[in-house]
């Protein structure tokens, strides 16, 4: 076994599939194989990775934890309607350049310098590629033409300035994009990552993820919440739960629990935490109980 | 690992890279789009990853072929029976299921859901699906007004962007200062700027049921003219299943488009489950996030045979996403109609209108008139029970 210090970076976290998972478990998070295959696989084609998936089933989690585990520092562009290339790539900062040319007086003063570019998230990346992950979350959100401009950044890995020139990576810097897949992306982007769709775990992981995370909840409580939320998800539900919902839940119920409420009961006065939707709720009141009871059997 | 494994061998693809660059073929022979970079990908995986196991290669394979998740069972069953020799099975077998069941799968242009209804006694009737496919015929009312007309008759919504206004708004600070560069420091006038409107997304959903079977054709052809019309609406037809028709209906040939369409559509005349079908729809986080913020038009009689528990919720839920939620239905074409059905009258509050889409000008003229202001169906079908 290599000691800590040699397991960091790249070469440490990318010799196989199996130590990608557990240094993603060192770090709290259970990767399944595919994902661990499919992240291993990212890092070592140089492949910006894709991750799509329902709301709550850990995208941004799982991207985090890759920063986390590879020692780097994250560098996050959240993608909205209407987002353009100013928000993502770069600005000029005018108020100072503006300064900078009433100072200079009668000598010539140079307003493209660095000291006047306030680098956006992509450009943040270029400059420093093996120090960063650039997380682009939630994609689909953003319209095409921005899709279109960060096709052509993860395709060259460059960003040309017109007052400076063309600046390029060093390397290939590590990208995970997230979708929600509210919308399709274009093949051209699909085709360009890595993929993986990420699924709600099964129970089994399910209850490994809400021993992680959670706070003191025992194994029992666990495994109880995992199959009643995975009956839960299986019903018409306007915000089906997500997993980090799942996890809330356990940890709210073993709070009500060790306040004297015994457990049924606890499970259905944490139900708060668990369904967020008024109308989901009044679904769930009738069966409720039978869920509860056939999950913790 | 080492690195030189990394690089592919320049010439010739090895033997044992043959079945690989094979599997990707049989991909796009069957309709996944494959890009020949994405194969390189495969190979260059699989060698990465050793391969030391047939599963090695099938995530290799997922990660790298990208295959849609709802076309994922489709892919495994090509991967068993190209790596195994496993017959492939035509279709993924049908699953016996209580639940309502969602199958988002098909190509770019086919998604369907489909609804296997839970037998709660004899409340749903409309249980027996009649799988027809239908010919379209011609007897085309002008449709080319609509189509011209719909994108500037679609209520509109402030984009984010903006866009540069002659009067006085927002000052652009930007430009105004990057102009002031240039000029020297002289102070020309200011930018302004002001946000921009775009359309709303119009979702028409229609009902192909056996009871509104005389108007169907009619409405797909305006369906078509929206498509062609319309910056983004999204058509879905249902009656037992849930089909959407956007990409079929975006070929511009009217004919081409609506003989895609009804081939895609398996459940003409079929019964009418309306409640189910809306909550199938509305439980596809991608679909229910068309009706976000849209003009919703639900086309049907809204005759619901069972329990209209279901529908009401599902309309409560669409009004609740929607911006103006519509209800067109060709019964409203007789005087005599009202609303006086258990289900609408229970919808009734709900909608923002009731209106008659009796025919395909009636229908055409209400989507022009979308933008403007009405009173709410309860005001006007108030006044006239």
């Amino acid at each position: 076994m290599a000691s800590r210090a040699d397991m960091s970076g790249i070469d440490g976290l990318a010799t196989s599939p199996e130590s990608v998972a557990r240094r993603l478990a060192e770090v709290d998070y259970v990767a399944d194989e595919e994902l661990a295959t499919a992240i291993f696989l990212a890092i070592r084609l140089g492949k910006p990775l894709l991750l799509e998936g329902a709301p709550g089933v850990g995208k941004t989690e799982a991207a985090k934890a890759i920063v986390t585990a590879l020692g780097r520092e994250l560098v996050r562009l959240q993608c909205y309607e209407g987002i353009d290339a100013a928000h993502a790539l770069y600005e000029w900062n005018y108020q100072r350049q503006l300064l900078a040319i009433r100072h200079s007086g009668d000598e010539e003063a140079d307003i493209y310098d660095d000291r006047f570019l306030i680098a956006r998230p992509l450009m943040q990346v270029l400059r420093a590629p093996e120090a960063s992950v650039l997380l682009v979350d939630e994609i689909d959100r953003s319209d095409h033409e921005f899709e279109a401009l960060l096709l052509e950044f993860l395709s060259d890995f460059q960003i040309s300035i017109p007052e400076r020139g063309t600046i390029r990576a060093a390397t290939r810097p590590l990208v995970v994009l997230t979708s929600n897949r509210t919308r399709e992306l274009a093949e051209a982007l699909r085709r360009r990552c890595v993929y993986h769709w990420i699924a709600y775990p099964d129970a089994a992981r399910e209850a490994e993820i809400i021993m992680l995370r959670a706070g003191d909840v025992t194994n029992e409580t666990a495994r109880a919440v995992a199959a009643a939320v995975r009956d839960i998800r299986t019903r018409p539900l306007a915000k089906p739960p997500g997993v980090a919902e799942a996890v809330e839940w356990a940890n709210a119920a073993t709070l009500l629990e060790k306040g004297g409420s015994p457990w049924p009961e606890a499970f259905r006065r944490a139900i708060g935490v668990l369904v967020k939707d008024e109308e989901d709720l009044v679904l769930l009141a009738p069966e409720f109980d039978g869920i509860v009871a056939a999950a913790m059997s | 690992m080492s690195s030189g494994a990394l690089t592919l061998a320049k010439a010739g693809l090895p033997r044992a890279a043959t079945p690989l660059a094979g599997f990707a073929r049989l991909l796009r022979r069957h309709g996944f789009a494959v890009a020949p970079e994405q194969s390189v990908a495969f190979m260059r995986a699989v060698t990465l990853l050793g391969p030391r196991s047939m599963e090695d290669i099938r995530r290799a394979a997922l990660a790298t072929l990208a295959p849609p998740p709802d076309q994922r069972e489709e892919f495994e069953a090509l991967f068993r029976s190209w790596f195994y020799g496993v017959e492939t099975v035509a279709t993924a077998g049908e699953e016996e299921s209580e639940e309502t069941e969602i199958r988002d799968d098909g190509g770019p242009e086919e998604e369907r859901i489909d609804i296997l209804q839970s037998a709660e006694g004899g409340q749903l009737a409309s249980s027996v699906e009649q799988l027809s496919r239908r010919d379209f015929g011609r007897g085309s009312v002008r449709l080319s007004t609509l189509q011209r007309r719909i994108a500037a008759s679609l209520p509109e919504r402030r984009s984010f962007r903006t866009e540069r206004s002659a009067s006085v708004r927002t000052l652009d600070l930007r430009r105004s200062l990057r102009s002031i560069l240039r000029a020297d420091g002289d102070i020309p006038a200011p930018v302004w700027r002001r946000r921009k409107t775009v359309p709303r997304r119009l979702l028409v959903l229609i009902d192909v049921s056996g009871s509104m079977k005389q108007h169907t054709a009619d409405y797909l052809e305006l369906a078509h003219a929206v498509v062609q019309g319309a910056p983004s609406a999204e058509i879905f037809t249902f009656a037992t299943r849930l089909t959407r028709l956007t990409s079929a209906l975006r070929v511009r040939d009217r004919d081409r488009a609506l003989a895609r369409a009804a081939a895609l559509v398996d459940d003409w005349d079929g019964g009418t489950q309306i409640g189910a079908t809306l909550l199938a729809f509305l439980s596809v986080p991608r679909f229910a996030s068309f009706a976000r913020g849209a003009a919703v038009v639900i086309v049907s009689d809204a005759l619901e045979r069972g329990d209209p528990a279901a529908m009401v919720t599902a309309i409560g839920r669409f009004s609740a996403r929607a911006y103006r939620l519509s209800l067109a239905t060709p019964l409203a074409g007789d005087p005599r109609f009202r609303p006086e059905t258990e289900a609408l009258t229970a919808i009734l509050p709900m909608l923002d209108d009731l209106v008659d889409g009796s025919s395909i000008a009636r229908l055409g003229g209400f989507l022009l008139s979308l933008a403007r202001d009405a009173p709410s169906a309860q005001t006007v079908w108030g006044k006239v029970s």
